[in-house]
């Protein structure tokens, strides 16, 4: 039997009962359209992701107190405990070449009142490097001042949302508002940047590391934000931050460096697994679009007993009739796979056109792992129902009308 | 040209055995005009069944036209019913999506040959047949009779040797049915054997030959020379 009359054949017979093709089609559509669409969605997520680690500059190091990697050697006799992360620790950390920028953070959160109003917010007592090293932007007034790390003041920055549920529309600049039981004057508002690495800086409130630590009476940093004056001398300064520190803290190697690149690798994995895993999700309902091809597929066969005895008669051999029943379930998945794309195709565009920052698209591959996954559902699926069609005994099915 | 020996045909009916040919032995030459007949259950649709290789024996040899068919696997046996064996079945057995013109098609395509060689035949068989009219009608758009000229149509469309015919007028009218059956016969004076399967007795007494089976044996084998 040649390949086009095959093909003929199937489609013909497909279309002759255009009910179940429909359906099997829609069902199909929806599976494969889900897998694209969720996928697409992750990567885009991803992508998102990354764009926003990268617009903060590659060239950052995050300094945290204790150690998450071990060096070998014995266990200390004695417990030991990582040593707090201090003030003039960030201070020392100037010294290196390799560092443009230190940005000490300490972080807690409190009550902040202004007149009756009074919201929990995020405290960050931080200094000016901050604003160049997280690539800040102000929407009113100024950031901290530069000056002497340890010399605090009463005066504050705070979130646009903040701002918002504090003041309303009203000027807050020059405003005295009070964080637990001290008052602060509002020197600038920070611009509405939304959500940026998972922190929304929308709700916060920066003031002089100094000041936080008394008003958190705590000595210890949070963490420290390190600038290196450009992405080569990343290395470099990673160095230069351990052996600074270890020399102030006894030759102990007690702080963690995380470098971009390292953040941008684990959010990249994270993202990768996720969506593999929505996309595993999804793939579920192909599979009970695969069931369905295979539910109808029978029924088809049932009522075409006749048919396929027929088509013995005149001459099929078994490997025949599988091969058409085969065709047939692999036509309506492909069929429905190219549906589920341009399904799948326009809904990401209408979501791009409602969420043009995300940056949303199909991903690349997409067209791929729809027609590899609709055949592979079709043959999958198609081969018990194309098996029992090409067993059937002749005599048997042609002695029924 | 067709030689049976001891064919057995064992069909499990629930616990019990139902035995539908027993050890018959049976042979037809090139060009004959055979009729069938016998009782419900007689066994003769089992016996036309293995004759069209439809049916595998249990036991028992079958020769047609010095092929040992009961040798061959499925493929090899469809390959014979392809070139061989022509069939005409009581309800026509012609599938309803295609027109008349493809149902004739239907044992070219499944033989594999060209576009243009099919379009030639099956045109040429049509015509032939007197359904030239009415090639693109679809069969629900046919009298029975003409059905069933379709359906014979396809069944000498491969030249066969033999034709095998199931109750083909069982579901015809007097008139149509006479057709038909006087089509069968100019076949069968081309050098065609004939083999049918009927319960009709005016049927019976045209063909050359009438068997008569009863109990899964044949009991009378009877030439008939004034038809």
């Amino acid at each position: 039997m040649q390949t086009s009359d095959i093909a003929a054949f199937s489609i013909q017979a497909a279309t002759a009962s255009r009910g179940r093709t429909i359906l099997t089609l829609l069902a199909m559509a929806i599976g494969v359209s889900s897998v694209i669409l969720l996928i697409s969605l992750g990567d885009s997520g991803r992508r998102y992701v990354m764009d926003q680690f990268a617009s903060l500059g590659t060239n950052l190091l995050i300094v945290i107190p204790g150690r998450s990697e071990t060096t070998g050697g014995p266990p200390p006799l004695l417990g030991e405990t990582p040593r707090d992360l201090t003030l003039d620790d960030a201070i020392a950390l100037k010294q290196s070449t390799a560092i443009r920028r230190v940005a000490p953070i300490i972080a807690g959160s409190a009550p902040i009142s202004f007149k009756q109003l009074e919201r929990e917010m995020i405290v960050l007592g931080s200094s000016a490097d901050l604003f160049e090293a997280r690539r800040l932007t102000m929407g009113q007034g100024s950031f901290l001042p530069p000056g002497d790390l340890d010399r605090g003041g009463n005066f504050c920055v705070i979130g646009s949302k903040g701002k918002t549920e504090l003041f309303g529309n009203n000027q807050a600049l020059g405003k005295w508002l009070r964080i637990g039981d001290r008052r602060f004057r509002v020197i600038g508002v920070l611009a509405d940047t939304g959500v940026s690495l998972g922190e929304d800086l929308g709700e916060v409130v920066i003031i002089p590391v100094a000041t936080a630590q008394s008003l958190f009476n705590r000595v210890s940093l949070f963490r420290i934000v390190v600038e290196a004056v450009n992405e080569d001398a990343v290395g470099r300064a990673k160095k230069a931050i351990l052996s600074i520190i270890k020399a102030r803290h006894e030759g102990e190697d007690d702080i963690t460096v995380i470098t971009q690149d390292a953040v941008l690798a684990t959010f990249d994995k994270i993202f990768r697994t996720l969506t593999l895993t929505v996309g595993g999700i999804a793939a579920i309902s192909l599979v009970v679009a695969g069931i369905m091809i295979m539910n109808i597929m029978l029924v088809a066969i049932s009522n075409r007993r006749s048919e396929i005895g027929l088509l013995k008669a005149l001459g099929a051999a078994r490997s025949q009739i599988m091969g058409l029943f085969l065709t047939e379930s692999a036509l309506l998945s492909t069929a429905g796979a190219f549906f589920g794309f341009i399904l799948a195709f326009s809904a990401m565009k209408l979501l791009a056109g409602f969420f043009p920052e995300y940056n949303l698209a199909l991903v690349p591959w997409s067209p791929f792992i729809a027609s590899g996954l609709a055949l592979g559902t079709g043959i999958i699926f198609g081969v018990f129902p194309a098996r029992r069609a090409a067993m059937l005994e002749p005599a048997l099915s042609l002695s029924r009308r | 040209m067709i030689r049976l020996q001891q064919i057995q045909r064992v069909f499990q009916v629930g616990e019990e055995e139902v035995h539908a040919l027993r050890d018959v032995d049976f042979g037809a030459d090139k060009g004959e005009y055979i009729a069938i007949m016998g009782p419900s259950g007689s066994g003769k649709s089992t016996l036309l069944n293995i004759l069209g290789l439809l049916d595998r024996p249990d036991d028992g040899t079958y020769e047609l036209d010095g092929i040992m068919t009961t040798d061959l696997n499925d493929k090899e046996q469809a390959n014979v019913r392809r070139h061989k064996i022509g069939f005409v079945f009581q309800f026509f057995h012609l599938v309803p999506r295609l027109t008349a013109e493809q149902n004739v098609e239907l044992p070219l395509v499944l033989a594999g040959v060209d576009r243009a060689e099919r379009k030639k035949r099956v045109v040429e068989t049509l015509e032939a047949f007197g359904i030239g009219d009415r090639v693109k009608h679809r069969p629900d758009q046919l009298s029975g009779g003409q059905r069933q000229r379709v359906a014979i149509a396809r069944a000498t469309i491969m030249k066969p040797t033999v034709i095998l015919a199931d109750e083909h007028t069982g579901n015809l009218d007097r008139s149509s049915g006479n057709d038909v059956v006087e089509i069968l016969e100019g076949l069968n004076n081309q050098g065609i054997t004939l083999i049918m399967v009927t319960h009709d007795p005016e049927l019976g007494k045209r063909a050359r030959r009438r068997i008569k089976m009863v109990d899964g044996r044949i009991e009378e084998d009877k030439k008939n020379n004034q038809a």
